[in-house]
């Protein structure tokens, strides 16, 4: 049970309080309801390229890095396609300096020409370092394309390509700040070694003049049902064949994301899970396989994607995954089977709560959801699913219409 | 009117005093020792058991990092599948390491649960079989792993620099190939099993909100094994460190790459040696967080790279000065030029008050957010008893951080960070 109060500035800004005192720490976290999805899709990878931004000076503070690490305090950020979020980390004593340096970012920016030159290239160096000199790389790029024809999870966070980041200006990079970083669209939580009282004044005090802004309202094109498999086929430099396979899931807020959740685990969380024990050990099919999900807020993918046993033919190793898919879908999984994939996310969402970091960023995604208490709710919505449930939602998500298969094959 | 201008005033560095939370040991009938942390509100735990069974002690290449990953793959009574089910169905996870001195099993889970997993734990340690079909898997997986890694630039860079610095048949400097894979045999691996973890050397790491019983448990699981304590000697195995003649390499390993990943880095004392802890507050300010100058100017200056740390190797034996990074094809002599600039910056100017002070703040603000939790505490307690450490270690570093002067960081600078004593490597 994590702890927390919550209350709004008159500005509309949501601020949410967790006190633990077995810490010396204070984590700060901003996070903003602005990811890659709400990109124009001639300009992706703005709203990640912007968060280095938020790093180049804000109006009245022109370097926000030094008095952090004068404060004792370390930062970082990350965006995905639907949030970004923004943390800091400081010795509880000096609280008041991530006030006034967060504070002050979310009134305005300097917009340095510098910044965004220096960051461009930074960014870009990024893209490469993950996506470009890497084998495999540029699965997901082609996955997501794949899979989404019209809703804006077809590009990546990075963005679609190396151009979108090079040709980004100044003035996107006002019209974006304006748009969506201002506290209409934002949740402050803060967390650790800290009283209520103490930060309501500090809150007030340091954000509360800000202009509240208008909230953003996205009009995304919903992703149309699909309705025939898709499959591709890739030839690239690298030493293995790959399969990979995502299907349409639920959204974040629909009782479908639990289950497709708990579907992932049975066949691929862990050395006992149906697919590696089947494909990997039994079989010998694959050197490695996963299944897992996107996590995302609106509707996500499920994925299995493994490595082939140089020498194993492509479509044996699909049938076979088709195999795997059909016993899901055909009988209910074991009761043991349900309790083992409880247990772990249990234990799962224990491991992750230790971290005040993770409490911090967990109840605001949280309350950007609808609720931060939804945290405190989540493992008993796992708990009460059945394996009624988990067959009906297989059957659903593993319908061949709904596949989109990628055969990426060795060049050698 | 709120003057955003003005600074919220700060509590400095000096003024926090970081404290490493006590263990509390206990002995074993057969003589291990049990270093247990007692923190956290959570029913969370992490069973940590340490044995000397590094690739340090392996006479061939992989039979120790080999015997560490199978433990989990099958003993007399259980098959792989039947272990690893186990584990999962309790939600717990047991991950298995091998480093260069001693290779681990960690189960993190919960504690409600422990009493059913460290039965298992102890069947693996005295009865694991190593079956001739799982070995098989492991070799081709292993090896297929190893294709794809090497057709990275990271991968291949961070295997060569340690060679140049240590020797290729050093155990920091060795790595391994596709061969070394397919020569493994079944019989070595329980060779060097029964020596080194049945009759191995053994210490135990336990945190978090600890059962009242877990020592009682931890006897009667381990207690009666034929264990001996980790600290007692093995016998004399000695590694030379020899360092490679040339001091400069280039490597292309994938002609279409778009980076090169470059390494720069030293030979350099262990944790006993005096320097270590002061040049640990030069490496920081040089190249050791975000606020460094090699980050400063190579980063956040000319955007070569999405990031350049340095940082003293973790090794017990002896250490080594690194500095790394991934930075685009055709500015990585741009960056070498920019690093040796920086050395010489360190070399030849005093470091300013402000800048030595925030670094000071930093480096104890990122102490005590490090302490978040019981495996973060018991982390930094492993650390300084396997080097052979004691606290004064922690209260001295932290002592450093505090009062080094910047005319000692220069002499350090002038005695470690000289251009010639590095090793330069890009792999493209």
């Amino acid at each position: 049970m994590i702890r927390f109060e919550k209350f709004q500035l008159k500005n509309g800004l949501r601020v949410i309080v967790h006190e633990d005192s077995s810490t010396p720490m204070a984590v700060l976290n901003v996070l903003y309801d602005v990811g890659a999805k709400d990109e124009n899709p001639d300009k992706t990878g703005f709203a990640h390229l912007f968060e280095h931004l938020m790093f180049g000076g804000s109006v009245n503070i022109a370097d926000f890095e030094t008095p952090l690490q004068i404060a004792g305090g370390e930062n970082n950020a990350f965006t995905t396609n639907d949030f970004t979020n923004y943390y800091v980390q400081l010795p509880a004593e000096n609280i008041e300096t991530a006030f006034w340096l967060e504070s002050d970012r979310m009134l305005s920016l300097a917009f340095s020409e510098k910044s965004l030159e220096v960051q461009r290239k930074v960014v870009c160096e990024e893209f490469k370092e993950h996506y470009i000199n890497k084998p495999y790389g540029d699965v997901w790029f082609k996955l997501r394309e794949l899979a989404y024809k019209q809703h804006p999870y077809r590009w990546m966070t990075i963005g679609k390509e190396l151009s979108h980041i090079e040709n980004a200006k100044l003035s996107d990079a006002k019209n974006f700040f304006f748009r969506h970083y201002c506290p209409a669209n934002a949740v402050l939580v803060l967390a650790g070694n800290i009283k209520t009282a103490q930060i309501k004044e500090l809150a007030e005090k340091w954000f509360g003049s800000i202009p509240g802004g208008e909230k953003y309202i996205r009009k995304l094109p919903p992703e149309p049902v699909q309705m025939e498999a898709r499959k591709l086929e890739v030839k690239a430099e690298v030493p293995l064949d790959a399969l990979y396979k995502a299907y349409h899931m639920a959204s974040r807020n629909e009782d479908g994301y639990y289950f497709a959740e708990l579907i992932t685990e049975v066949l691929g969380g862990g050395s006992s899970s149906r697919l590696h024990q089947s494909l990997v050990k039994e079989k010998k099919l694959f050197s490695h396989i996963e299944c897992h999900q996107t996590g995302s807020v609106d509707a996500g993918l499920l994925v299995i994607e493994g490595r082939l046993i140089k020498g194993v033919d492509m479509m044996e190793a699909d049938k076979a995954v088709d195999e795997e898919i059909e016993k899901i879908r055909a009988n209910k999984i074991d009761e043991k089977e349900l309790t083992k994939v409880k247990n772990k996310t249990e234990a799962a969402i224990l491991f992750e709560d230790m971290s005040l970091m993770n409490r911090a960023a967990s109840l605001a995604i949280y309350e950007l959801l609808g609720d931060a208490n939804l945290m405190n709710t989540e493992l008993a919505k796992y708990q009460s699913v059945t394996t009624e449930q988990i067959l009906e939602e297989s059957r659903k998500i593993f319908d061949d219409k709904n596949s989109n298969t990628l055969y990426y094959y060795s060049n050698n | 009117m709120l003057n955003r201008t003005i600074a919220p005033h700060i509590t400095n560095a000096v003024d926090f005093h970081p404290a490493l939370p006590p263990y509390k040991k206990f002995v074993l009938k057969n003589g291990v020792e049990v270093y247990a942390l007692d923190l956290g509100e959570l029913d969370t735990l992490m069973v940590n058991l340490v044995f000397s069974a590094g690739n340090l002690y392996e006479e061939k290449n992989l039979v120790a990092a080999t015997a560490n990953y199978l433990l989990k793959n099958g003993t007399s009574k259980k098959t792989a599948f039947q272990i690893n089910e186990h584990f999962e169905y309790y939600g717990s996870y047991l991950n298995r390491s091998c480093q260069n001195e001693s290779a681990e099993i960690s189960l993190h889970c919960l504690g409600k649960y422990v009493n059913e997993l460290l039965p298992v734990i102890a069947e693996m340690i005295t009865d694991s079989v190593f079956p001739q079909e799982e070995l098989g898997i492991y070799i081709k997986n292993m090896q297929q792993r190893l294709q794809v890694s090497l057709m990275k630039s990271d991968f291949v860079a961070g295997r060569l620099i340690d060679a140049y610095l240590f020797g290729e048949k050093h155990p920091y400097g060795k790595f391994a190939s596709m061969i070394d894979y397919a020569s493994l045999e079944q019989d070595e691996i329980k060779i060097f099993y029964q020596q080194f973890y049945q009759q191995g050397h053994c210490v135990i790491f336990i945190a978090g909100k600890l059962p009242a019983d877990i020592i009682d448990e931890l006897e009667k699981n381990f207690g009666s094994l034929p264990l001996h304590p980790w600290n007692e000697k093995i016998k004399n195995i000695e590694h030379p460190i020899i360092p490679a003649a040339a001091k400069k390499y280039n490597v292309v390993n994938d002609v279409n790459g778009v980076q090169g990943s470059v390494r720069i880095a030293r030979n350099f004392p262990n944790r006993h040696h005096p320097d270590f802890q002061k040049a640990g507050m030069l490496n920081n300010i040089f190249g050791g967080y975000f606020g460094s100058r090699l980050m400063a100017n190579i980063r956040e200056d000319k955007g070569y790279t999405y990031g350049i740390h340095s940082y003293l190797m973790n090794h017990i034996q002896e250490s080594a000065w690194m500095i790394s990074t991934e930075a685009g094809k055709d500015v990585c002599a741009a960056t070498i030029e920019e690093v040796y600039k920086e050395m010489k910056l360190l070399r030849g100017e005093l470091i300013d008050e402000e800048e030595l002070q925030t670094a000071r703040n930093f480096m104890i603000g990122t102490i005590l957010g490090d302490l978040d939790g019981p495996f973060q505490v018991v982390g930094r307690w492993k650390n300084i008893i396997l080097n052979d450490l004691d606290e004064k270690y922690f209260y001295n570093g932290v002592h450093i951080i505090k009062a080094i002067s910047a005319e000692e960081l220069q002499e350090l600078a002038q005695k470690y960070l000289q251009p010639e004593d590095f090793y330069e490597l890009v792999v493209v």
